[in-house]
């Protein structure tokens, strides 16, 4: 039986289609994804996340185990708040999972990590921490609403607590602020302007039905993948798991090979496997006439098969479809996708396909 | 969750609806229950006009943002109108189901056939088993 985040009554009375998801029953829409995803683009629309895990880190040598465990280097995050996308890699350079992590103090950090990897997740965590004396606490009592699209921190602004209010509007994006119980970071999955909000659970159906009465569009699944498919964000378990690495997934810019010495877990796979050469390519693909690109389609140069699909879908905001696909470092420029047995040509594009409201690739 | 199931109209379970019009001439469309199923409409691959489609034969095509799905011709005849209107805006289906967003018109050639499709009960009837 799926797991209920504690906003699953309050989505059904929004009259919200309710499907499986790694394990959580959740919204789907509530009508239209497309509409959803407008709302979104053009004003605010807000997702429930409490599926997703908040894992607070304390410790004297907190700083010094994420730059062991962690591809991307927290050494960057200077001033409170500030916040880094990184992956968590396997020995082997195998991605674990895909998390943004906040540095509070020198003592404490703050990361959130994806819903269907959280077992995995604090597991490994756990076990990586025992060397360096951190604390490992996932708090299953936050709950997690995200606010997103133009207009989404005005709407938000009147519902943050006082004590909070002032700084959470003056955040930086990729920042956070926090105070009391609240956390807000100026962080999304959409490509847009927002707050992830965090809070204790009990009050999240509340505040969520506060934003529903000041105007944010309630939003579903289907919604936050189109966002972020157009906003080139990778989905880990479609577009890269344990057996790729950021190198052959698009997220190359994420893995710090400065400071030399800094020697993160799967540093030295990554290594070998940059010098071997003949690395995959993770490209944006782009389909001009009608049909969906859809994870798993195949794409050819000529007839050779040079790769596959990893996530697709319809982009509202182009009004046609889109695609994230791997290929074969020599894959050449004039492809073509196997489409339920058709051949449809597909344009190769750099992501992002739309953000800030606006499509980004040439029609 | 209970659709939407005009009575006059005659139904197949592949959850296509049929209107018999004058002349051997029947409108053929979607259900509000498939429509439903589907999600957002994105594009719909309409039958071509002159065609002939035996009952049960993949005339059309509609897709989704969650899959593409075809459309089976519900009885035997000749394409003699496809709505264009869907080339530009597939989400007429969603809206209407039995309006606007019929797909396409067809001069049947055997008028027998229409006894064999399902009545609004019992395709109501049908639709719910299939929900669970």
């Amino acid at each position: 039986m799926d797991k209920k985040t504690v906003l699953n009554e309050t989505h059904r009375d929004m009259g919200a289609r309710m499907v499986p998801f790694g394990g959580w029953d959740m919204p789907v829409n509530y009508g239209s994804q497309i509409e959803e995803h407008h709302a979104v683009r053009r004003d605010a629309g807000m997702f429930d996340i409490c599926h997703m895990t908040v894992v607070d880190l304390r410790g004297a040598r907190v700083r010094a185990f994420l730059q062991h465990l962690l591809a991307n280097d927290v050494g960057k995050l200077k001033t409170p708040g500030k916040a880094l996308y990184s992956c968590m890699l396997q020995a082997d350079g195998g991605v674990i999972d895909d998390l943004i992590v906040y540095f509070l103090s020198e003592d404490w950090f703050r990361m959130v990590v994806n819903a269907a990897t959280t077992e995995k997740d604090v597991a490994w965590i756990q076990a990586e921490a025992k060397a360096y004396d951190v604390a490992v606490e996932p708090r299953y009592d936050v709950g997690m609403i995200a606010v997103q699209g133009p207009n989404a921190r005005a709407r938000a602004e009147a519902l943050l607590p006082a004590d909070v209010r002032a700084d959470a509007m003056a955040l930086k994006p990729f920042s956070a602020a926090h105070a009391g119980d609240w956390f807000i970071g100026r962080t999304g999955y959409t490509g847009e302007d927002g707050f992830e909000l965090m809070l204790p659970e009990a009050d999240t159906p509340a505040l969520w039905r506060a934003l529903a009465d000041a105007g944010v569009k309630p939003c579903g699944l289907g919604a936050r993948d189109t966002l972020r498919l157009e906003a080139g964000m990778n989905l880990y378990g479609s577009d890269m798991d344990e057996t790729l690495t950021p190198l052959e997934s698009g997220l190359g810019w994420t893995v710090a090979w400065e400071p030399a010495e800094r020697d993160f877990i799967g540093r030295s796979a990554l290594e070998k496997q940059k010098s071997a050469g003949s690395l995959a390519t993770f490209t944006g693909l782009v389909l001009e006439g009608k049909g969906v690109l859809r994870g798993h389609q195949k794409i050819f140069d000529g007839e050779r098969e040079v790769g596959e699909i990893t996530s697709g879908g319809f982009s509202p905001t182009l009004e046609r479809s889109i695609a994230m696909a791997r290929l074969a470092g020599d894959a050449g420029d004039t492809l073509t996708v196997d489409i339920r047995g058709k051949r449809l040509p597909v344009r190769r594009v750099k992501m992002p396909f739309a953000r800030n409201g606006k499509a980004c690739v040439e029609l | 969750m209970s659709n939407d199931v005009p009575s006059e109209l005659k139904y197949t379970k592949s959850h296509e609806w049929v209107r018999v019009d004058d002349d051997g001439v029947v409108t053929v469309g979607i259900t509000d229950h498939a429509q439903e199923l589907l999600g957002d409409l994105v594009f719909v691959e309409l039958p071509e006009v002159g065609v002939e489609f035996g009952a049960g034969s993949e005339c059309a095509v509609v897709e989704s943002v969650k899959a593409a799905s075809d459309v089976y011709s519900p009885l035997t005849g000749e394409v003699i109108e496809a709505n264009e209107d869907l080339a530009d805006s597939p989400e007429i289906i969603n809206q209407e189901a039995y309006e606007g967003g019929w797909i396409f018109r067809m001069r049947i050639t055997d008028p027998a056939e229409l006894a064999e499709l399902m009545d609004a009960d019992s395709y109501a009837e049908y639709a719910e088993s299939e929900d669970h």
